[in-house]
């Protein structure tokens, strides 16, 4: 007998399925252990977040001038504000700030079509950025020619000098690891030892070595009365350190693209550089970007190291201005505002790299 | 040898360590002929046709596509493989691209072809596949069929003189298989040079002019697909064919 099927609607869902209560009950309190663990952490966010936040906002001093308008219960941000300057941009000449704001405006003003979509020059604005802009801002910020005055590295100093070290670090170090990944790949031996030898060989010693050795040892192999650039030296230093780094990340993902994937662009008559540049960096590349990201945020960080040969990031500065006689005893300001900025920095990379893989994702299944 | 042998194979061996995956094989294909390999798993089908497109190196012998011989050379090994296109078995999309993507990448950038016309030639193909309404869609969007389609399409948009294929429906679910089979029939009624790895007999004996048998490194016997099927010769063959049939 046939049966007459007629296709079901859809229904709303259930009550129970949505609301408030519902979803505290479904998240938070499942089970005994699921509600032990989230009754604990609602105890401790109360326990630590009222007596945090008083202490940084409410009674927090905002404006005076010296030290005698703290108040005693909350911090002091008089003490941060006071030598805000100092904290952008180390000892850089106050009227010659123009010159880093003017880059860093620069830089945004650059980057921001990238972001738009109708914008159909995007390899080229990235190339023009990643090649010939750091030259504008070397230019702006160091000075010597167009009649700008010089301001040599040694003044250099704070944020300004954090974000120059870390984005130098990162643009260098990811097309360095990148061709080291792929030499630790090759087929031919001799290239292929000679990128492990150098990655096993930066990934082995500790960057404040390196740093050190850059500052101490580098001078010694040159003849005396050369100047060669401190920053400069610490610059070398970072990037060869993390580039061995960037490599083994980047060697993760090629290894994670399927042999399929290199027998049909072969097939299809691509050559070794149109292969990987086309269809296995995009793919391998995609694939690590938490670990790109990782690298790069620990770079952020280890750029603090400088201080040991005698770099002012901003750290080093914050630990000058604790020095200060008129200043002393505030610890915990200068601290909790350096690990403030750090972790702005990086919060907003690792909010970008999840932003960069949801957009990157094109539904396959891996 | 003959202008009309688009692909010899003389004396071919080929080792995988102390492993003699190749023995002495040998085979001609003219212009327009459609040639089945079959043979049981590890017999060295797909080592075969890959030595074709260099995939695979052969150690001894010859090679020769369209006049040119495979060597170590870089230049004949790009030369041969512009003339002759691969399908396998799991695809092998490219997943970070769209479909037209996929299929105007080679033509753009082994052929210098400009983008406006690659992509008017990979349309005509994937009509030509009947999936034209999935340019714009990724691979992992689509059904295995669908995507080993867009893998021939692809294929197809370098205009190779020859086509291989590597098992091109064994990865896909019974109901995909015609749909694949169905564009391969038309692409060798249409006079394509094809080689084809596959256990799909009613494709051989409807398009093939030969079949060759492979087991153990070796072509075994080597006929047109009726004697093949109805009068094999080699007790090997008999065996592996009265194992297939009865599946
Ligand atoms: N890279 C390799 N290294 C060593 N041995 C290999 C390699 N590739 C294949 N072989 C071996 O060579 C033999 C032939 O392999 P091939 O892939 O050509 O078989 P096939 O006939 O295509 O089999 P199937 O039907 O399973 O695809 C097999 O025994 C296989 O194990
Ligand atoms: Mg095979």
């Amino acid at each position: 007998m046939p049966v007459n099927h007629k296709k079901s609607p859809s229904l709303p869902p259930p009550a129970s399925e949505v609301g408030i209560v519902v979803w505290v009950k479904k998240n938070l309190f499942s089970t005994y252990a699921n509600g032990v663990m989230s009754l604990a952490a609602i105890v401790l966010i109360l326990l630590l977040l009222p007596p945090l936040l008083d202490w940084a906002f409410f009674s927090a001093t905002w404006s005076g001038s010296n030290r005698a308008d703290c108040n005693e219960d909350g911090a002091c941000w008089i003490f941060i504000a006071n030598r805000i300057d100092q904290v952008f941009y180390g000892f850089y000449p106050a009227e010659l700030h123009w010159r880093p704001n003017l880059a860093g405006l620069l830089l945004i003003g650059l980057t921001i079509p990238l972001f738009i979509k109708s914008f159909h020059y995007k390899n080229w604005l990235g190339a023009f950025i990643l090649i010939i802009y750091p030259f504008i801002a070397y230019f702006l910020i160091h000075g010597g020619s167009f009649g700008l005055e010089v301001v040599s590295t040694t003044k250099w100093g704070g944020l300004m000098l954090t974000l120059i070290l870390s984005a130098v670090g990162i643009v260098a170090s990811l097309p360095l690891g990148i061709l080291l990944a792929l030499g630790r790949r090759s087929k031919m031996p001799m290239f292929k030892s000679v990128c492990v030898v150098y990655i096993e060989f930066w990934r082995g010693i500790p960057l404040i070595t390196v740093l050190f050795m850059a500052s101490v040892m580098l001078p010694l192999f040159f003849p005396e009365g050369s100047d060669f650039d401190k920053l400069l030296r610490a610059l070398i230093g970072i990037t060869l350190f993390q580039s061995a780094y960037m490599a083994e990340v980047v060697r993760g993902g090629l290894q994670a693209i399927p042999k399929g994937q290199y027998e049909a662009s072969e097939a299809l008559g691509l050559n070794y550089p149109k292969s990987m540049g086309l269809i296995i960096l995009p793919q391998a590349l995609k694939l690590v970007i938490p670990g790109i990201v990782n690298t790069f945020i620990a770079l952020f960080k280890d750029t603090t190291l400088v201080l040991i040969i005698g770099l002012f990031d901003l750290l080093a500065i914050i630990n000058l201005a604790l020095t200060d006689s008129e200043w002393l005893g505030f610890d915990d300001e200068g601290y909790v505002f350096a690990a403030f900025v750090f972790w702005v920095f990086c919060f907003a990379m690792s909010r970008y790299s999840i932003a960069l893989e949801a957009k990157l994702h094109t539904g396959h299944k891996r | 040898m003959s202008a009309e042998h688009i692909i010899e194979l003389n004396g071919v061996h080929k080792w995988y360590g102390d492993f003699h995956v190749l023995k002495d094989i040998n085979i001609t294909v003219q212009k327009g002929e459609r040639i089945v390999i079959c043979g049981p798993s590890g017999s060295g089908k797909s080592t075969t046709i890959r030595c074709i497109n260099h995939l695979e190196e052969h150690q001894q012998g010859q090679i020769i596509v369209d006049g040119t011989e495979l060597t170590g050379d870089l230049k004949h090994i790009e030369q041969i493989r512009k003339e002759v296109g691969m399908v396998f078995q799991h695809f092998n999309l490219f997943p970070h691209l769209t479909i037209l993507e996929n299929l105007t990448l080679a033509p753009i950038w082994v052929k210098n072809v400009a983008k406006a016309e690659a992509e008017a030639i990979a349309m005509k193909y994937l009509e030509r596949v009947k999936i034209p309404e999935q340019a714009d869609k990724y691979p992992g969007q689509l059904s295995g069929g669908q995507q080993q389609r867009v893998a021939i399409a692809r294929s197809l948009c370098m205009n190779p003189k020859v086509m291989l294929f590597d098992e091109p429906t064994s990865a896909l679910d019974p109901e995909m298989i015609s749909e694949v089979l169905d564009v391969m029939v038309e692409l060798a009624e249409d006079g394509m040079t094809m080689i084809c790895v596959t256990h799909e007999m009613g494709f051989a004996k409807k398009v093939a002019n030969r079949v060759i048998f492979m087991d153990e490194g070796e072509i075994v016997e080597e006929n047109e697909p009726n004697e093949f099927f109805n009068n094999p010769q080699n007790e090997r063959t008999q065996l592996f064919l009265s194992q297939i049939i009865q599946h």
